[in-house]
Parts: structure tokens; sequence; C-alpha cells
């Protein structure tokens, strides 16, 4: 058969390469030669200097907890959507993309709003409240304490702070990064073949050594490339983040945050230092994605 | 035959037994129970917090959200915004997923691995990039600022910004859906005589229209929704450089929380719409995947049956 044979190559590959050439190629190249601009030492100065570090720990740390909170719901999600029938399924089926369709602005606020020390949730682990109220609360009991129990240490003052703390940006990094691995892993679910798993049992093997043994070493690459896709986003999140964090610099400031912050300062090429580094941790996960899509590749073709 | 079948017990159809592949039922209602948290949790409450505080000072506090004048002007950005930016990504969307899906040529994966950049790099840094180029002391800014056209902290960085965050969308939903399908159907139109775009038009558009919905839905909702990239560009000018999420950040910082809600909430069901509308297009670009993946099936046994019958 001849490969050239339908019209148009020359139009949209061209049309792309322009295109591309031009939305993302030059622009970036820009970062790069903005970064040399400034002298080698003000660009190590102000990608190593303690607040940045700090905020690359917040990031890159927070943000690989997220995406494993998500390896483990994402997997649980996907598997009971796939496999069982109960009512509300494609409800929860249709809402997993809620993440990344809902502006990150919104779900930045609503987020805040739900985990403020005061508001919906965040008030029953209000910090510095007294045991009792922490585990009953609006309660006479709850209130009793809350009245009489500062001055009465014994009984305890335990609470989490949620928002404006690391805690709340993990939760905002959870929210935004659960879609990728539910969509990576549930095609994988979708397409395993029962007839392996039935084999397995007729072998003897319990339900469990089934799941461990033959089902999940079948979908480690999805769950990889799933938290890997998870983590990239998380890495570069500002818009749900910015809102719960709170910016308390070296405890809740994020990369992205000092971007802005430094742009604001019109300091450029500390921005595009910065900058810069994100964009080489972008490519790396990038990369490390692409190995494991094509490990998933080799074990498709395997079978 | 007949009577020798009869003497075989007739073999009921093989039902899987449940135990070898299923979970027992109290691990499965454990599951879905922890499922169904996770979700309330993370999904269905920040949908719920965001339609309660809207009304939560009623109904006329709500409406008079949208009386203001400056979320009247940040919902006519916007919609500027993603009028500039959705139907230039939906062009080039279609051109490269014809050009990287029709033919083979070196440097195929590297393209669509170009292509999906965007969608790597975090939105401040796409901001950043078009403030280096464009900006005062970027490349081009003197320029521009010379001629007096501004770009940065205006609404052509705004829509720049949004066409660099919303870049892949409509290429990747094409990509597979189109690999998938083929190009027999165009070859076919190509041998008839058909020209390059009475190809598109009548043949591919037709069997793409699905999954170039879903696309151009998705990117859409990314469009109008972008913040991180709009902050950076965008200079904040209140009633001038605000979007409907710069401005939802303005209200929610001047502890204006009712209305600040109440903006959201439209975006909010935006997203809503977004998901049903992607939902019934992935839908049916499955379902027009299989009559693809069928076709060839129903073309050879139309063709086989005629000499089989004679």
């Amino acid at each position: 058969m001849k490969r050239f044979t339908l019209p148009g190559f020359g139009l949209t590959l061209g049309y792309t390469l322009v295109y591309l050439t031009l939305i993302v190629l030059i622009p970036l190249s820009a970062l790069f030669v903005k970064t040399q601009s400034g002298g080698w030492d003000h660009f190590w100065n102000s990608i190593t200097s303690p607040q940045v570090v700090a905020s690359y720990k917040v990031s890159f740390g927070l943000s690989l907890v997220a995406a494993l909170i998500n390896g483990v719901f994402g997997v649980l999600a996907a598997w009971v959507l796939v496999r069982y029938r109960f009512p509300g399924r494609r409800f929860l089926d249709a809402i997993v993309d809620l993440p990344f369709a809902l502006p990150t602005a919104v779900a930045g606020i609503a987020l805040t709003t739900l985990y403020a020390p005061n508001e919906w949730i965040g008030q029953f682990f209000a910090y510095n409240q007294p045991l009792g109220a922490w585990l009953a609360p609006h309660t006479p009991v709850g209130d009793w304490l809350r009245e009489h129990a500062w001055s009465k240490p014994y009984l305890g003052r335990v609470g989490l702070k949620i928002a404006y703390s690391q805690i709340g940006i993990l939760i905002a990094l959870t929210f935004i990064g659960l879609p990728f691995v539910v969509r990576t892993v549930q095609p994988v679910i979708q397409d395993l073949s029962l007839d392996v798993e039935e084999a397995a049992a007729c072998l003897g093997a319990t339900r469990y050594q089934t799941f461990t043994r033959v089902v999940l070493p079948g979908l480690l690459p999805a769950i990889f490339t799933g938290v890997t896709l998870a983590y990239g986003r998380a890495v570069g999140e500002y818009g749900s983040v910015v809102f719960i964090s709170g910016g308390i610099p070296f405890q809740t400031q994020i990369t992205p945050m000092l971007i802005i912050s430094k742009l604001e300062d019109y300091d450029y090429t500390g921005a595009a230092g910065i900058g810069f580094v994100m964009l080489v941790a972008s490519f790396a996960i990038l990369l490390l994605c692409n190995g494991f899509q094509a490990w998933d590749n080799r074990r498709k073709g395997v079978a | 035959m007949a009577g020798a079948a009869s003497t075989f017990p007739t073999v009921a159809r093989v039902e899987r037994p449940a135990g070898a592949t299923a979970e027992p039922w109290l691990l499965r209602a454990t599951l879905i129970g922890i499922v169904f948290v996770f979700f309330v949790l993370f999904l269905f409450l920040p949908l719920l917090v965001v339609f309660k505080e809207a009304f939560a000072k009623g109904l006329p506090v709500f409406l008079a959200a949208f009386q203001d004048d400056a979320a009247r002007s940040a919902i006519k950005l916007t919609l500027l915004a993603a009028g500039i930016a959705v139907p230039l990504n939906t062009i080039f969307g279609i051109a490269a997923a014809w050009a990287l899906t029709r033919f083979d040529f070196p440097g195929r994966p590297i393209l669509i691995t170009l292509i999906d950049l965007p969608l790597w790099i975090s939105p401040v840094v796409g901001g950043l990039i078009y403030v280096l180029v464009f900006g005062a002391q970027g490349w081009f800014g003197p320029w521009f600022i010379d001629h007096g056209i501004r770009i940065i902290f205006a609404v052509p960085g705004i829509a720049l910004a949004t066409i660099f965050v919303t870049f892949p969308f409509v290429a990747r939903g094409l990509i597979p859906l189109m690999q998938a399908q083929g190009t027999k159907e165009e070859e076919a139109a190509l041998s008839l005589g058909a020209n390059g775009w009475q190809i598109f038009w009548r043949v591919t558009l037709p069997k793409i229209k699905w999954g170039l919905l879903y696309g151009i839905i998705l990117c859409n909702a990314r469009a109008m929704g972008e913040f991180g990239a709009v902050t950076v560009v965008s200079g904040g000018v209140r009633g001038r450089t605000n979007t409907i999420p710069l401005h939802i950040q303005t209200l929610y910082e001047e502890y204006q929380f009712a209305a600040a809600f109440a903006v959201a909430s439209l975006l909010c069901v935006l997203a809503l719409l977004t998901l049903v509308i992607k939902t019934y297009a992935e839908w049916r670009a499955e379902q027009q995947l299989a009559e693809a993946a069928r076709a060839p099936e129903s073309l050879s046994t139309l063709n086989s049956q005629p000499s089989t019958s004679r």
C-alpha cells in the first residue's frame, strides 16, 4: 500500500509545526535564554536560597504524598467502578473527572471553606480545643468541656489545623490528581481477562493470592503511569493550593507561589531561574511517565 | 444425529463461579463504602460548599454578584479569551491529528510528546514564559510597547496564556480516535475522486465529530477556568484584565464570600455541564469506534453472502 496517498500532509504538518513553534517552543526558549542572562551566580543564588529550597520540599514532597494517596484510592476507585455493580455507580464514574473540569480557583476556595477552622469539616479538627469538645462537638458535653476545660490541662487539648497548613495543601493536591490515576487504571482493569483469575482460583490460589500475584502485576505499569501523571500535575499546581496553603514562607509556600512573588518584585531573572528548575522537573517526570508507558506497552505486547 | 445428541445430558450455559473471580460480599461492601466516603469528602462536599455558600446570604446577594460591573467585565473577558483560544486550538488539533494519524514520518513520536508538553508544565511557568517574551523587559515586549500595543497585563496576554494551557486538548482527543479508525474510508473516497476538503468534511468529520466535541468541551472548560497562567500575565487590573477566576479571587480576598461563591457557582455549573457532555460524547465516540471496528466484517460478509448463496 502506498503511504502518502491522502492529501494534506504538507499543509497540516506545516501548520502544526508553525503553531507549535509560535505558541510553545519560542516562549519556552525565552525561559532558557532569560535564565542565562543574569549570570551563573545570580541564577544559582536564586534557585538555592533557603526560602526557595524550602518551597521545593513542600511542592515536590507533598506532591509525592498526594500522588501516593491517589495511587491507593484511585486504584481502589477504578476497581470498584469496573468490577462492582451498585446504585450510583455511573454517577460516581462521571464525577471522577470533576477535578479536571472544575476551575482550580473554585476548587481552591471550596476546599478552604471546607477545612478552615470553624468551617464545615475544619471545626471538628479545630486547633487547641479540649479533647472532649473535639470528639463531641455541638453536644452539651462538648460545650461544657469547651467552657471548662481550659484550666484543666489533663483533659487534653488536641486539634489539627487543616487549612493554612501542609495538610491543606495535601488535600488540594490529592483532589486535583485523582482523575489521572482512576482514568489510567480503569481501562486496564476493564481489559483484564477473567479467565486468568479463574485459572488461578482453579489452581488453588486464594482470592488474595490471585489479586497480589496475578492481577496486581498486570496493573502495576498503569498504576505507576497514573501516579506519575498525578505527580506531574500536582508539582505545577497553583490555583487550588494558593487559597488553602496560607503561603507561610518555609512552611506552606509552594514553588509556583515563589515565581509569582519574584515577578511582583520585578525580579525576572530570579523568576526565570525558578521556572527553569520547575521546567526541568517537568521534563524529568514526563520522561519517567513515558518510561512507564513503554513498560506497559511491552507487557501488552508479551500478553 | 439428532438422536445421538439427545443422549448427552444437556449442558447448562456455563456460569462463572462467582467466588473465583469476585471478593466476598463483606469486603466488596467495605471497598464500595471506602470509595463512597472518599468521593463524598473530595468531590461532593466541595461542590456542595460552592452552592451552599453562594446562597448563604439569600438570592438577592447571589444575583447582585452578577450585576456588578467588575463581574460583567470579567465574564466578557473570559468569554473573549475562550472565544479566541478554543477555535485556534481546535483548528490546530484537527491539523495535528490529520498529520499524525494519516501519515507516517520520522520524528512522529517526538512531535506527539511536544504537543503534550503544555500539560506537563506548571500553568505559572506557562504564564511566565509569555512575560519573558512580551513583557517590558522581554524579547518583543519593547517593540510592541513602542507601537502602542500592550500584550502583557492586557487582553492579548491573557488570550495567549489561555491558548498555551489548553493547547493539547483537542489534538489529544482526536489522535487516538483517528488512529483507531484508520484511513480505509478516506482512501475509498479518494479513489472515487473526492478532493482533500471533500474527504475531510464528508468522510472524516462525521466519523470524528463526537471525539472532536469531547476535546472542544474539555478545552473550553480549561480555557474558562484557567487561573495560574492568567494570574501571571493579567496584572489584575480590576474591571479591565480580570477573568472570572481572577474576579473570584479578588472577591474572596476582600471577604465577600457570598459574592465569590456566587460567581464560582457559575463556573461550577459550567464544569458539571462539561462532565455531562463529556460523558455523552465519550459514549458516542466509543460507539463510533465500535462501528468502525465492525465495519470491515460487515463489508466482508456482504461481499461473501452472494457467492455462498449461489
